[in-house]
């Protein structure tokens, strides 16, 4: 039977937009209820110390304070935040909801202060006093690895809280046999996903239904909420995590955090509906940090450029406390270094230091940018020793249809589903060509190393893979409504990606139907028993292909009931676009039988990985005399398995590039001796403005459909960032390449550009 | 304080406390939730409004400073009719994604091209630079503007 529609693929605006342009999204601060409170956390204003006692009385005492809950109103233990990934070594790093007695990063919670109004929230707030004695504060890598002091005394013997290995074949060996090895120290910098939106919640508890609602929810309402229902002693049924539109997430926004429990407990408490909308200032300090990576690491080839093996140590600094997915970018970085390329001797060893600085979570592609930036500097640092033209060196090295499914390193200890994953199809070397073709290396490379007009030219090229498709498992369900609509019900969450035109297109072009009879409701619990969220660039592939069984089932079960009805047997029933049309011409229509109650629902396991790759090259100019460095063309190119939506698919791809630049050029979380941070507003977190990164241009291949799932898809919301690192460091390292400069630490900012090209002063 | 201004072609006349934000009043006390707040203190342009006919910051602006102004938010752009060709063009290029930032860009952009109609792509990005934008990396959102320039033309042309 022919499909008589094509949304997939084809030219598709996006169906939230309309209410986005007119003003008319719902964030959580435009929601409200019938006697709401308001809530303000107090945190500590010191990094590391022994909290002694909280006074609250001169807050307690204003009118239109009507709580400020601590630690002493949490019933029994305080309950532990916890992990996605779970492992042997990281159990007494979780995060406590509140503290207790002893403070561990600046910004961690100590009391919340419920009233009247968010203003009188805040006021009151001013007025609760923290005693705390201070210790000694663990910043760097050297006092955590030192155990100068231990953050966790009498529980752990060390600041180690996980070391993850990634072995394949044997790397020493390989080592050993090297024409060539290139090794170095790395580093990238500590900052934040920064969703434009900061985060809030709205808790409403119903004592005689003994329910919480928490609006607010993004990512993974379904695990929040059997995190929550245990915290609070409740059934999961009695706990539901609502989603309204979401003003972006990048991996930050929507994990568990303290506020969760927090502003639950004071519904709870007060038996009023309280919410709390996080401000700036705070969610620098509250909302997960990333990327806070130094590496040491050695790359053997052969003569000819063959990478014959990786090895070498990493240490992440995870901050005071392991959150749901803080081992994400840890272990992500060991197994996913090598990248596009064949590898096949890997021994790398990630090491998790805990610090007292904010915990750290994930960014887009967590511990893939990092790792990225790594090898993609070793490899242009072994092509210039070997001779080689550092397109020959990744052009030898890529995989190839040939060679998948291709295994990457084994990580141990095993965190789930994924500590053995292999790469799923394509010809890698496809999208590096297309990329080169569209960016003109051919011409671009005789300005390469050449000052023109005061300013060093320089280009490069980097490669990557993105794992998506997280599993196990995505649900969806579907209903006819009585207008002869169809509802869609999906798992996954949207956190801004276009999630409701996409679960439409692919419900559309398997029903058969018009975009405009589907309508996609998401995210929440209240609509499906189980699911997931969006994350790991799973959403178009899980989701998707919920949604797609869904509709199948749902036509089966209208040829079923069709059927029934006109009495032959289902094999005689053809059906298109909700009409079954049966063995004598006779038309159904749907109004006909959805009386009968039409239904269906599915749910989409899969556990292996996607892995869209590509290639991103890129033209800076580095001014000597300032340190600035301007991008003036960026290429990507990524190979997506199936592009399902061009529109968002590209604005995925060109977003991550510019919040790549961000990443290398500017945006930091620095922390004084002391362990406070020293960033509290936008003005001095330096993320891409519009006169910043005006050249960025991609395209999408879709040559080789993954295998993992019927639609073929592959996860491409992160890719786009993951080169970045490497593409511009090499461009900047090949621009200044008479000074013989390495620029091996993030971020370039033009101070530490020109350090590079000044050493002496 | 009593306050009387024209929001959105509307009057509104309000009591609110001196210490009460143009963007907290139209939010809580008109319901206008277009207008978003991302931090509060001028820097990311979320919260930007029309105040007799130029953007100004909603966060840094309060009420009281509105009496007796005229102001239009993003739900005044279109009112209750079809898009205006601005909103149109950002669907058209994708120029938004999660839809938090898009309220303060279109104002921006709005009171950018109604001065200037024949603005070029450098003056929308340097003008554009006082809006974060998370998702998009702007590239969009400036195609979007110089597209939507012809209908600000047609609508500053007198009729010939």
């Amino acid at each position: 039977m022919n499909t008589p529609n094509t949304y997939i693929g084809g030219h598709v605006e996006r169906v939230e937009d309309a209410r986005f342009l007119r003003g008319a999204g719902r964030y959580i601060d435009d929601v409200t209820r019938e006697g709401l409170l308001h809530a303000c956390v107090v945190r500590s204003a010191v990094a590391h110390g022994r909290l002694l006692s909280i006074d609250a009385e001169e807050a307690l005492a204003m009118p239109g304070v009507h709580a400020v809950l601590t630690a002493a109103d949490v019933a029994g233990e305080i309950p532990t935040i916890p992990f996605r990934r779970p492992n042997p070594k990281i159990g007494p790093y979780a995060q406590p909801v509140i503290a207790r007695d002893r403070v561990r990063y600046f910004g961690e919670p100590v009391a919340l202060v419920v009233a009247d109004s968010p203003e009188l929230a805040e006021d009151a707030a001013e007025l609760v006093l923290p005693e705390i004695e201070p210790l000694p504060a663990v910043v760097t890598r050297a006092a955590s690895l030192a155990a100068d002091p231990l953050l966790f005394p009498g529980t752990t013997e060390d600041n180690v809280a996980a070391v993850f290995t990634a072995t394949r074949g044997d790397a020493e060996a390989a080592f050993a046999a090297a024409a060539l090895v290139v090794g170095d120290s790395f580093s990238t910098q500590r900052q934040t996903a920064l969703p434009l939106e900061t985060r809030g919640l709205l808790a409403e508890w119903d004592a005689d239904a003994q329910h919480l609602t928490m609006h607010g929810a993004a990512k993974l309402p379904f695990f929040n909420r059997r995190a929550m229902a245990r915290m609070m002693d409740l059934p999961e049924t009695s706990v539901d995590y609502v989603e309204h539109d979401v003003g972006g997430g990048f991996g930050a926004r929507g994990e568990f955090y303290p506020e969760d429990f927090l502003v639950a407990l004071a519904a709870r408490t007060t038996g009023r509906p309280v919410k709390w909308v996080e401000d700036r200032r705070e969610h620098f300090a509250a909302i997960a940090h990333a990327r806070e990576a130094e590496a040491q690491v050695e790359l053997a080839l052969d003569a000819s450029g063959r990478i014959l093996g990786l090895r070498g140590e990493m240490f992440m600094n995870v901050g005071a406390y392991v959150r749901p997915n803080g081992m994400t970018p840890v272990r992500n970085c060991a197994q996913f270094m090598s990248g596009p390329y064949r590898v096949p001797n890997i021994a790398l060893q990630a090491t998790a230091l805990v610090a007292n600085k904010t915990p750290a979570g994930t960014f887009r592609g967590p511990g893939r940018y990092e790792g990225s930036f790594f090898i993609e500097r070793l490899l242009d640092m072994a092509a210039a020793q070997l001779g080689l033209d550092r397109r020959t060196i990744r052009e030898v090295n890529l995989l190839t249809n040939a060679e998948m499914p291709h295994p990457l390193a084994q990580i141990r200890p095993s965190d789930g589903s994924r500590a053995e994953t292999s790469c799923d199809s394509g010809e890698y070397a496809e999208a590096f060509h297309r990329c080169l073709q569209a960016f003109d290396w051919e011409e671009k490379v005789r300005l390469d190393g050449r000052l023109i007009d005061g300013r060093y030219h320089g280009i490069a090229v980097s490669c990557f893979i993105e794992g998506g498709a997280s599993g196990p498992a995505e649900t969806a369900r579907m209903r006819v409504a009585e207008d002869g609509g169809v509802e869609v019900y999906v798992g996954s969450s949207a956190i801004g990606q276009g999630l409701e035109t996409v679960m439409a297109q692919i419900a559309a072009d398997t029903l058969g139907l018009p975009m405009e009879r589907i309508r996609v409701f998401h995210g929440s619990t209240t609509y499906l028993a189980e699911g997931w969220g969006s994350y790991g660039s799973r959403a178009t592939v899980m989701g998707g292909n919920a949604v797609r069984e869904a509709g199948l089932a749902l036509l089966e079960r209208f040829r079923a009931l069709a059927a029934g009805r006109l009495g032959v047997g289902e094999g005689e029933v053809s059906v298109v676009g909700l009409q079954a049309v049966g063995p004598d011409g006779v038309v159904l229509e749907l109004a006909d039988i959805a009386a009968e109650g039409l239904a269906s629902e599915a749910k989409f396991l899969n556990s292996d990985a996607t892995y869209t790759n590509g290639t991103a090259a890129v033209h800076v100019a580095v001014d000597p005399e300032t340190g600035r460095v301007e991008v003036l063309d960026y290429v990507v190119c990524d190979e997506v398995g199936r592009i399902v939506n061009a529109l968002t698919l590209h604005g995925q791809v060109t977003g991550a590039a510019v919040q790549g630049f961000g990443s290398v050029f500017g945006e930091e979380l620095p922390y004084g001796d002391d362990g406070a941070l020293l960033v509290g507003t936008l003005a001095d977190y330096l993320v891409p403005l519009a006169t910043d990164y005006p050249r960025v241009r991609c395209l999408s291949l879709e040559s080789y459909p993954s295998p993992t799932n019927p639609l073929g898809a592959k996860g491409a919301g992160e890719g786009g960032i993951i080169p970045v690192g490497g593409a511009v460091a090499n461009a900047v390292a090949s621009a200044l390449r008479t000074f013989g400069v390495a620029p091996n630490h993030l971020p370039l900012s033009p101070a530490r550009v020109w350090a590079l090209l000044n050493p002496s002063e | 304080m009593k306050i009387a201004l024209t929001v959105n072609g509307r009057p509104a006349a309000l009591d609110v406390a001196p210490r009460t934000t143009l963007a907290d009043c139209l939010r809580h006390a008109l319901g206008l939730t277009g207008t978003h707040l991302a931090c509060e203190h001028g820097v990311c342009g979320a919260c930007t409004i029309i105040v007799d006919g130029a953007a100004v910051r909603g966060c840094l602006t309060l009420a009281v400073q509105a009496d007796g102004a005229e102001v239009t938010t993003v739900e005044g752009l279109a009112g209750d009719g079809d898009l205006t060709p601005l909103q149109e063009a950002f669907r058209r290029h994708h120029a938004l994604q999660c839809g938090f930032c898009t309220a303060g860009i279109l104002t921006t952009l709005h009171a950018l091209l109604s001065e200037n109609p024949d603005v070029e792509a450098d003056e929308i990005r340097e003008v554009l630079s006082g809006n974060i934008c998370r998702c998009t990396g702007y590239i969009p959102i400036v195609e979007a503007a110089l597209e939507a320039r012809a209908a600000y033309r047609r609508a500053s042309d007198p009729a010939p």
